[in-house]
């Protein structure tokens, strides 16, 4: 690991204003960003501890759920409320990483994780992500875990997050703090980038721009949802396939339906195809096969990852079952 | 593909992962006299980098010299001299490193000392009462709950905070909370005896 030097920010905007200039980096639960400078990945010259800042409330109001970035997957998903009202969301936090993983790792820093794409995070490889314009060996190499959607000829890495997916699904919104006590909101579906020819760039983030909350909207389908996470091991290991679904059910008739994937997509892959076919339809195996015929298109498949395209299938069908039972 | 420059900087991070070796200040003998710094080179080195940090590791205070890239880990391996934290992948994937910090389970490989400060620390060390076993401790023994022992201090500390998370419900909830513990042995059967018998269940579903 290279050397750094270590400063800790009363507030965000003493925070903000040192990130903002090239080679910082914040450091929220450390969980990633350790590993990542290990292995040389990331190689900051400082480090911003964001410990003292007070992002780490979970409030579950009426109409939504505001979840701060600074608190820690164990917290959210221990929330009562949050187990109630978004199951889809506890769920998948308990099929992340490791207990202790998770009493560390926090939700800006969830949503910021970067790929395991194993050529990314091993510097004897060329990687157009780690850097920009070297070559993509995954193409045509170990791609067993990557992208069958949203991939270019120039990156084709997933997004490895079980939360992202689960909060994307219910159309979450951050909110971030820039320069000068700025804030804004941006929906987690517009967060991250594709990665067309800049895989490098992965989020619309500014440069010390902070995430400082989550905010989840309430919704009968949030109530009726769940997470289904498809992987090499029981447990600890990240997604080959998942699937977050939240359906509102009116009788037997899906009045609406929200469904997003993981371990397909280069980021948190929403399907509003699949949900304008669930919509209307009486809620049953007919309906649930039919809808989860369109969740491939696009797929563009590698070598090794193209058994995703079935699985994507299966997993969401079994997923709307458990959901609509 | 590219060519790793070769300066010093770069060279002491690859070689010397975190400084540990480099880094060491004799305050261990002081601060933890229960446990002897055996791996302490004689001559401290101080690197410009380097900050002063105290820690309370065990209940005691832990007063170090250490560059801010120095994990808890290699803090307490090699300046405190408490090795019975172990090091396996030192990536967050083995639990091997498992220690408490303010009462929370957490991976040691991945947190830095220097975030540390004003949390309590606690390791394999601090478990047992004197000659007194911790329960847990005393009921890996009577389990037989380890081959190696490498993953042992690691297994046992995570297994001390899933009883306090509340989590011991069923074999099944036993072996889901303890998969951040990896074991090459395989004595996944014996711990999982261990830690049911420390929760007080009798559960023998195998889950
Ligand atoms: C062995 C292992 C297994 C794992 N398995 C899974 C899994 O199964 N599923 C899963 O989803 N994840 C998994 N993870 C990933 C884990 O969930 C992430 O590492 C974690 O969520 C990152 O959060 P953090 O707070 O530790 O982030 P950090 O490592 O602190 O930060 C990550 C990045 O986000 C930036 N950042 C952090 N907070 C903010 C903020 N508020 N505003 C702006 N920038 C910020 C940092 O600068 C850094 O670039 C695993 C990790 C490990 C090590
Ligand atoms: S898939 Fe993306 S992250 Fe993986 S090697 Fe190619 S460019 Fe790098
Ligand atoms: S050494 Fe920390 S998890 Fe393996
Ligand atoms: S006892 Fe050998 S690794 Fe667990």
């Amino acid at each position: 690991m290279q050397s750094f030097s270590y400063l800790r920010p009363a507030d965000a905007d003493a925070a903000i204003a040192a990130a903002a200039q090239p080679g910082k980096k914040y450091i929220a639960g450390g969980t990633d960003l350790m590993q990542l400078m290990k292995d040389d990945v990331e190689r900051p010259a400082q480090i911003v501890d964001l410990d003292a800042l007070p992002y780490t409330k979970i409030e579950a109001g009426p109409d939504a759920l505001r979840l701060g970035a600074l608190a820690t997957m164990s917290d959210v998903a221990a929330h009562p409320e949050v187990a109630r009202k978004y199951p889809v969301i506890a769920q998948a936090l308990l099929a992340s990483a490791s207990p202790q993983l998770r009493n560390m790792a926090t939700m800006g820093g969830n949503m910021l994780q970067r790929t395991r794409c194993g050529y990314f995070r091993d510097t004897g490889f060329a990687c157009n992500k780690r850097e920009p314009g070297s070559g993509c060996p995954a193409i045509h190499g170990q791609n067993r875990l990557l992208a069958i959607l949203g991939g270019s000829g120039h990156c084709i890495a997933t997004h490895p997050s079980d939360l992202a997916v689960a909060l994307v699904a219910l159309d979450t919104v951050l909110e971030l703090r820039g320069a000068n006590g700025a804030t804004r909101q941006v929906a987690l579906g517009d967060f991250h980038k594709l990665p067309g020819d800049t895989p490098h760039i992965e989020t619309v983030l500014q440069p010390g721009e902070l995430i400082t909350a989550l905010v989840v909207p309430a919704s009968a389908a949030a109530r009726r949802s769940g997470y289904l996470k498809v992987r090499d091991r029981a447990s600890f290991e990240f997604a080959l396939v998942s699937a977050a679904v939240a359906l509102d059910l009116d009788g037997g008739v899906i009045r609406d339906a929200r469904i997003a994937m993981g371990g397909v997509g280069t980021k948190p892959w929403r399907l509003p195809a699949v949900e304008g076919a669930l919509r209307g339809h009486q809620a049953g195996d007919v309906a649930f096969a039919a809808a989860a015929a369109q969740a491939p298109e696009g797929a563009m498949p590698a070598v090794q990852n193209a058994f995703k395209v079935k699985l994507m299938q299966k997993t969401l069908v079994r997923a709307l079952r458990t959901v609509a039972a | 593909m590219r060519t790793p420059s070769l300066t010093r900087r770069g060279l002491l991070g690859r070689s010397a992962a975190t400084a540990g070796g480099l880094a060491v200040v004799p305050l261990v003998a002081r601060a933890a006299p229960e446990i002897p710094a055996t791996t302490a080179p004689p001559n401290p080195v101080r690197t410009p980098e380097m900050v002063d940090v105290v820690l309370q590791v065990n209940g005691k205070r832990l007063p170090l010299a250490i560059e801010p890239r120095v994990s808890l880990l290699d803090a307490l391996r090699e300046q405190a001299g408490l090795t019975g934290t172990k090091k396996g992948c030192d990536r967050g994937s083995c639990g091997a490193c498992t220690v408490h910090v303010d009462g929370r389970r957490v991976n040691a490989c991945l947190t830095l000392a220097i975030r540390c400060q004003n949390k309590a620390v606690t390791t394999i060390e601090g478990l047992a009462a004197g000659d007194t076993l911790h329960p847990m401790q005393a009921a890996f023994v009577a389990h037989d709950a380890f081959q190696c022992g490498y993953c042992t201090p690691g297994q046992i500390m995570s297994a001390v905070a899933l009883i306090e998370e509340g989590h011991a419900h069923s074999d099944g909830d036993i072996r889901e909370w303890m998969a951040g513990n990896i074991c090459r042995c395989g004595a996944y059967n014996h711990i999982v005896d261990a830690v049911r018998d420390v929760a007080g269940q009798t559960d023998t579903g195998r889950g």
